[in-house]
């Protein structure tokens, strides 16, 4: 089959063309560098079918950034049989920097000038032909949005591709034309390069990957070097030729472009958003406002406190008595969030009702618990917090596709910066609050390796949505069975807390293991564009299928396992519901239990203790199964006991509380373990996976159970015994003192060397 | 008479053509990748609720660069 690459630009609409010519899934953002890995679809309305390849966006082919390296990669080694260059035409001149860098490998190309109608709204005209003269590249104008063009584009990219292409170069003219000239016939005679034209260029930028594989050619370059200097750029090829670049194409393509007297209205109307966004004084406040919106639209049962406020009173008295009684809230209205998962829970509740009915009496009683205990437990557990999970993936496309995602990172910048991070490490840690996983993989557009890796480490401390349930359920228990707190209040500083201690490892990380320069913040701002109600819907279906498939499959198995060792005992004989503490997993957790005395839940507890060991243990594959455990194992302790699914586990917890006397600080300390331990399988595949380095990958699941083995012991301690707070302070002082004089010592060392 | 200034002492509102970049490796190959080359015309657009970053137009789209990173481009005002 043939292989088309889409290469261009971050934000050029790459991925819009990518869903217009194969239908698929694809995710579309307007934030520089939302593609973060290369997708493939399939074409079908050429004479033959066309694999399309959609790279991440770059602004250059030099080596500083993954997404820069898998592109290059991509284009050298996967020899695509066509590029389709995407140039954003209201954007013309750095777009074309970019081209000017493909058009350098030896295969075949098209250039599609995307946006081309947007330059005619705002009154400007692009000549394409003449850009095809001057460039020698095919150009199509195209409008990947309202699919204008397209069609045209395939079938030119389908000529282009049974032609074949030599690599041409715009810096012919400039001042290293000549050694760029020498090296490439030096690399053509030795006959074992491929693209002489690109690597010849390479060289003479002094690249370094290049430098190592052709290191007898680079003493031609260093030779030149010596003899050369230009006055403004002294012997920095590199810089000399970025300039030529961008030399070339202002002095070609500016009569291409013929720009309307007057301002660009288009620009003026994202600049008039701009003006309210990151204002002085309003930038912040509305930002934060933004962000409670976000989270009380998705999470709050009570939408704007009109409960709490008393402008309703009673609630949905008409629904009382149906089967929808309590899917708009009590005594206030519930958030689109809370009643989309009300209502799933509720349909749900009743087919696992009608299912356990249906196999009573049919069936031997194991295989009815398996079934609607086992299997149907643990799919509907994940299933039901869907619609919340994927509410605030909506917000979060809204906010990414409109572009203010990007202006976050430019408000947030300078706090991000005193942690040693850049304004960009936000976007991927807000992203945790969602889903861990995507998270992870977004971190890709960080081009720091240091930043990436302290990054990746500290996303599971963000709350994600598979860790709400612990928050509500234990915190809902502790209101209701010691009369104290408050819910909301318990539950937003949990998320404090996770966010305040992810800060506090970036710090220390950065201060002992990752110290180095902070990341540079050297990024495009897009202009606000209104979402695109289309690319919503592709990418909440797309994360939608995720959590359904994750849902079938490591969820579904990792709970068939649990009932299965937590129903039969060493000698695998069934044990029903009321003599699970004699199971395999019973064994294993009472094992385990002493480990978390200091955190409050070990050998204190007593018999039924290590119920909370293995909620936790269970929560290694997926976090959902935690309280989903402790409903399960709530039987044991009451036999008969029947967890109330609208309760949402809090019934669960509070027998466990009553069964093992465990106190509020300890439940604390119990939330902010699960809260920063080591994440769900899936997270850590993730995070294994996109970690720069692999032996790092060690040190992080380490970190993640030092971090919370202490998190939990702090809260308990703390907690139970409030002057153990100075022991805790004297201690994380004298860690502060013995970390500034060492780098202090550093400092030092590094200067006495210097001179 | 020919001014030369530093990018993170402009005004807002103030415009200059790029005389020189300075710095080294990442940053200032990152600068050059994204149009700030002598010749180019830069213009302050504002800077963030904090002081820092700033934002620029060049070549026709915004950037966002920190002060730190400002202070390597030299321009000539106009």
């Amino acid at each position: 089959m043939l292989k088309f690459a889409l290469a261009g630009n971050p934000n050029s609409g790459k991925t819009t063309l990518f869903n217009n010519l194969t239908g698929s899934t694809a995710h579309v953002g307007n934030w520089p560098g939302v593609t973060v890995d290369k997708r493939e679809g399939t074409y079908k309305k050429c004479p033959e079918p066309i694999s399309i390849v959609d790279l991440p966006g770059i602004y250059s082919l030099s080596p500083y950034t993954p997404e820069e390296v898998i592109t290059r990669n991509f284009i050298l080694n996967e020899k695509p049989d066509c590029v389709i260059n995407i140039v954003d035409a209201t954007n013309l001149e750095r777009n074309l920097y970019l081209t000017t860098q493909i058009m350098e490998i030896d295969v075949p190309m098209v250039i599609a000038l995307n946006m081309i109608d947007e330059v005619k709204k705002a009154g400007a005209e692009i000549d394409g032909k003449k850009l095809e003269e001057k460039i020698g590249v095919s150009v199509v104008e195209i409008s990947a949005l309202k699919g204008i063009g397209i069609a045209e584009l395939m079938d030119r990219a389908y000529e282009e591709c049974k032609k074949g292409r030599k690599g041409s170069t715009v810096l012919k003219d400039c001042p290293l034309g000549h050694l760029i000239n020498d090296v490439r016939i030096a690399l053509e005679g030795s006959g074992k390069v491929d693209n002489p034209l690109f690597h010849a260029i390479k060289l003479v930028e002094i690249d370094a990957l290049e430098a190592e594989a052709h290191s007898d050619l680079i003493k031609m370059v260093e030779e030149f070097k010596e003899s050369f200097c230009d006055d403004v750029f002294g012997d920095d090829f590199e810089a000399v030729i970025a300039d030529a670049r961008y030399k070339y194409i202002s002095k070609n393509f500016s009569s291409v472009l013929t720009k309307p007297a007057g301002e660009n209205r288009l620009l003026t109307k994202s600049d008039r958003i701009d003006r309210v966004m990151t204002h002085k004084v309003l930038g912040i406040p509305i930002f934060l406002a933004i962000l409670f919106l976000v989270f009380h639209l998705t999470f709050s049962e009570d939408l704007f406190y009109l409960g709490a406020l008393g402008v309703i009173s009673e609630g949905f008295v008409f629904l009382e008595g149906t089967f929808f009684e309590g899917l708009f809230g009590a005594g206030g209205i519930n958030s689109p969030g809370v009643i989309l998962l009300t209502f799933l829970d509720t349909c749900m509740g009743a087919l696992a009702e009608a299912v356990a009915a249906a196999l009573e009496g049919n069936a031997a009683g194991w295989a009815v618990g398996l079934v609607s205990d086992g299997i149907l437990g643990g799919l509907f557990s994940i299933l039901s917090f869907i619609p919340q999970i994927l509410m605030l993936f909506l917000f979060f496309s809204i906010l990414e596709d409109s572009g203010y995602m990007a202006r976050i990172a430019f408000i947030l910048d300078r706090i991000l910066r005193k942690f040693g991070l850049s304004g960009r490490a936000f976007m991927p840690m807000i992203m945790g609050f969602g889903c861990s996983v995507p998270a992870i993989i977004n971190t890709r557009a960080l081009a720091d390796e240091n930043e990436r890796t302290a990054t990746i480490r500290v996303i599971p401390f963000f709350c994600c949505g598979a860790k709400m349930p612990i928050l509500t359920a234990i915190s809902g228990a502790i209101v209701m069975q010691f009369g104290i707190g408050n819910v909301d209040v318990i539950t937003y500083s949990m998320y404090v807390v996770g966010i305040a201690v992810a800060m506090a490892s970036v710090l220390l990380m950065r201060n002992t293991t990752m110290k180095g320069e902070v990341p540079p913040f050297i990024m495009e701002l897009p202009a606000y564009r209104a979402p695109q109600f289309k690319s919503l819907m592709i990418h909440l279906w797309d994360k939608a299928k995720h959590f359904i498939k994750k849902a079938f499959t490591v969820i579904l198995a990792s709970t068939i396992v649990i009932w299965l060792i937590s129903h039969f005992d060493w000698n695998w004989s069934y044990l029903p519901d009321d003599r699970m503490n004699e199971s395999i997993l019973a064994g294993i957790g009472q094992l385990l239990q002493p480990l978390f005395t200091p955190l409050g839940f070990g050998w204190q507890l007593g018999e039924w203790g290590w119920i909370f060991t293995v909620a936790a243990i269970t929560g290694l594959v997926a976090k959902e199964n935690v309280v989903a455990t402790m409903g399960t194992l709530a039987a044991c302790i009451t036999g008969g006991f029947v967890a109330d699914e609208a309760l949402g586990g809090i019934d669960a917890v509070m027998n466990m509380i009553q069964a093992t006397n465990i106190t509020v600080p300890a439940l604390i300390a119990f939330i902010a373990f699960n809260l920063t331990t080591v994440p769900c399988f899936a997270a850590v595949a993730t995070a294994r996976a996109e970690l720069p380095a692999k032996r790092k990958f060690n040190y992080t699941l380490l970190f993640w159970l030092a971090t919370s083995y202490i998190v939990g012991t702090m809260i308990y301690l703390i907690g139970s015994w409030w002057w153990t707070a100075f022991i805790f302070a004297g201690i994380a002082a004298a860690t502060i003192a013995a970390i500034a004089a060492n780098n202090r010592k550093c400092n030092c060392l590094c200067k006495n060397r210097r001179m | 008479m020919v001014m030369l200034k530093n990018l993170s002492e402009f005004e807002i509102g103030e415009r200059g053509t790029v005389k020189s970049v300075g710095g080294e490796g990442k940053v200032r190959r990152r600068l050059f990748d994204m149009g700030v080359t002598p010749g180019a015309e830069i213009i302050l657009r504002k800077k963030a609720p904090l002081g820092d970053p700033l934002e620029v137009t060049i070549r026709g789209y915004e950037l966002t660069l920190r002060k730190s990173e400002a202070a390597l481009v030299t321009l000539e005002v106009k």
